[in-house]
């Protein structure tokens, strides 16, 4: 309905056009487009991108062993200090100095990093398998949905870090052997404890879509003509409930780094010859007064790292809810 | 509401019962050994009395049950005496801590007072600054002061206690030597200058402590505010002629803050759970503290209380906030 002749004009006038004056988009560019509007996030994703990269890349660069002793070389300052102190140790062959064994703080922090970005890279994949399966079961299913919910209570209602410290001082021990190295088996256990002990907001707020989602027109239009469940789960409920999956995603990328930090500094994570970022940042801490840099430097690579992931998700929130899209 | 309350008060007792079994099942599983310490001279038959004497000898549900008995039955009892001075529990076995041989509720209650000193008082700060922020916020959304609010909230979200508490340790105590970096817990405050000393010895891990809240409930609070800005009642409240003041801080406040409260009462047991780290940064010597040491020295029924006693928190405070959210807002109806 029009007021005005005006108006009248211009609606036919738009209804002459043969062809739309600007080509279609699709849905994955309508996001990005309102993604890079985001600067936050168009920040954390460059700086996920490049610790990633850093720390898959580095070791090749910078081929230095990390767990190598050099203890004529040690406690060396990192080579920027020489900037105002001209008199501290420094040297180009340690750029970011070395700690109280002579360990090279360049390759710790690359192979921290790795180990860091992997706990949390795993931990929140198998997390989020854990509460999509949840979710989407509890949703689709009702006979297992009551079932299924008071088991996400039930782990809502656990004390997670207790809990957490709990299960890797204990089962430190048997997981080693299982595993054949120290390494392989606290690994295993840190993403196991992490992913168990976080997947309930997802499988939440799985369920909560997949109940509205499998309701509409189209699951029934597919059921109708004789889909199976499997199918209409991964063809048509699945894609739709994508976003919010990748949101919790991010979410939970940065708890699992801090959370394998906040392991490491308690001193209940990965074996002491073994560098994590929370590992150099608890260490460095009694000497923190002489070697400042070596809380700052793993501190800071934690706290940026997650500040970007947090970005990132925050900034997908926005691309990926049609209702902010086009503002 | 009353019913609702009720009823959700009598499922959470199977809820922390299958809770505490599976912790208990837990340290059941796990490898540790009390008789670790014990010199490998005392002969075996020895260390096997040892281990009764501890209440090994028998079957884990069986322990199960005794350590039931003792927190849900005896504790109480300990807890009236104490009060009463009757003597109902006269000669029974309380829960009795592996390290010292004391019981195990007498040393959590030594320990509680620090912990609530610290945390609580980090929660209260949190509050009071993050609810101006969150309001002013969102009501100039997209001001300097919102983007700045957004990022300090977000970097506060994403920087570590574990990095925060040393870095201010190195500022404030190394550098400047404002404050001390340990936390004195057999300071007694009886005067003004003491005063100040604890004042001064709580700040920093208040301070860690109260920048995580903030972020998030200033996020909270500017999210919740930025709904009810847009409501009709209140550009009616407007069109009426309300002073811009009473617009924001009657109306649209006091709508904003019933999601809030709810968050605020279920972060309540979280704080306990995350002072673990900041006690540990600031050798504070509270029941996080306790748990960790306990941890390391394998002392079970310790771990077992201390970890259930977080479970209850947990619990309890997710029905008091559920009950707040049904009492604050007329629109929630349980029944």
């Amino acid at each position: 309905m029009t007021d005005s002749p005006q108006d009248d004009l211009i609606a036919i006038g738009a209804l002459t056009d043969t062809v739309p004056q600007s080509p279609p988009t699709s849905r994955a560019r309508d996001i990005w487009d309102q993604f890079r509007k985001h600067k936050g996030a168009m920040l954390g994703l460059g700086f996920l991108v490049f610790i990633t990269l850093a720390v898959v890349i580095g070791p090749w660069l910078w081929t230095v062993d990390p767990q190598k002793l050099d203890i004529r070389n040690k406690d060396m300052r990192p080579i920027y200090t020489a900037i105002w102190d001209s008199s501290a140790k420094t040297s180009w062959a340690k750029p970011l100095g070395s700690d109280q064994l002579g360990r090279d703080n360049l390759a710790q922090m690359i192979a921290g990093g790795r180990v860091s970005l992997a706990v949390g890279w795993a931990a929140m994949l198998l997390s989020l398998f854990i509460g999509t399966s949840i979710g989407v079961l509890a949703g689709y299913f009702k006979r297992v949905d009551g079932l299924l919910m008071r088991t996400t209570d039930l782990f809502l209602a656990l004390p997670i870090l207790p809990l957490l410290l709990l299960a890797v001082t204990l089962f430190r021990q048997p997981l080693r052997e299982f595993a054949g190295s120290p390494e392989g088996g606290m690994f295993i256990l840190i993403v196991t404890i992490i992913a168990i002990t976080s997947w309930m907001p997802t499988a939440r707020i799985v369920r909560g879509d997949i109940l509205a989602i499998k309701e509409r027109e189209f699951v029934l239009a597919a059921r109708s003509i004789g889909t199976t469940n499997g199918k209409i789960i991964r063809r048509h409920l699945l894609p739709n409930v994508l976003s919010p999956i990748m949101v919790s995603a991010a979410l939970g990328l940065a708890t699992a780094i801090i959370t394998e930090s906040a392991l490491s500094f308690l001193g209940v994570g990965f074996p002491s010859d073994y560098p994590t970022w929370g590992k150099m940042l608890a260490d460095a801490v009694v000497r923190m007064e002489r070697f400042p840099e070596r809380v700052m430097l793993p501190g800071i690579a934690i706290s940026l790292t997650v500040l970007s992931v947090n970005y990132l998700g925050d900034g997908l929130r926005d691309a990926l809810d049609p209702r902010t899209r086009g503002r | 509401m009353l019913t609702y309350a009720v009823r959700r008060l009598i499922l959470s007792i199977p809820t922390l019962l299958f809770i505490s079994f599976v912790i208990f099942m837990l340290l059941q599983l796990a490898p540790g050994d009390p008789m670790a310490q014990v010199p490998l001279t005392v002969p075996p038959e020895v260390k096997q009395k040892m281990r009764e004497a501890l209440g090994l000898g028998q079957p884990p549900l069986v322990q199960y049950w005794k350590w039931l008995v003792q927190v849900f039955w005896i504790e109480p009892q300990v807890l009236i005496d104490h009060i009463f001075g009757t003597a109902f529990s006269a000669g029974d076995l309380r829960v009795i801590s592996w390290q010292t041989r004391s019981p195990v509720m007498d040393i959590i209650i030594q320990r509680i007072p620090q912990t609530l000193w610290v945390v609580g008082v980090a929660y209260v700060v949190a509050i009071l600054i993050a609810l101006p922020i969150g309001v002013y916020s969102a009501y100039r959304q997209y001001s300097v002061f919102d983007q700045a609010g957004t990022f300090v909230s977000m970097v506060g979200f994403s920087i570590p206690p574990f990095f925060t508490g040393p870095l201010l340790i190195v500022i404030f105590s190394v550098q400047l030597g404002w404050f001390p970096s340990i936390y004195d817990t057999t300071h007694v405050v009886n005067d003004w200058a003491s005063f100040k000393i604890q004042l001064q010895q709580m700040i920093m891990p208040v301070m860690v402590l109260a920048l995580q809240i903030t972020a998030q409930l200033s996020r909270y609070m500017r999210a919740s505010m930025l709904d009810n800005l847009r409501q009709d009642y209140v550009r009616t409240a407007r069109a009426k002629g309300l002073s811009e003041a009473v617009v924001v801080n009657v109306h649209v406040l006091r709508n904003s803050m019933i999601p809030v409260v709810t968050v605020i009462a279920l972060g309540i047991p979280a704080i306990f759970g995350g002072a673990i780290i900041t006690e540990n940064v600031f050798k504070v010597n509270g029941i996080g503290q306790l748990l960790l040491t306990a941890l390391f020295a394998n002392d079970l029924p310790m771990v077992m209380t201390l970890t259930f006693i977080f479970a209850v928190l947990i619990v309890l405070f997710n029905l008091v906030a559920d009950i707040l959210y049904g009492v604050l807002d007329p629109r929630i109806r349980y029944d």
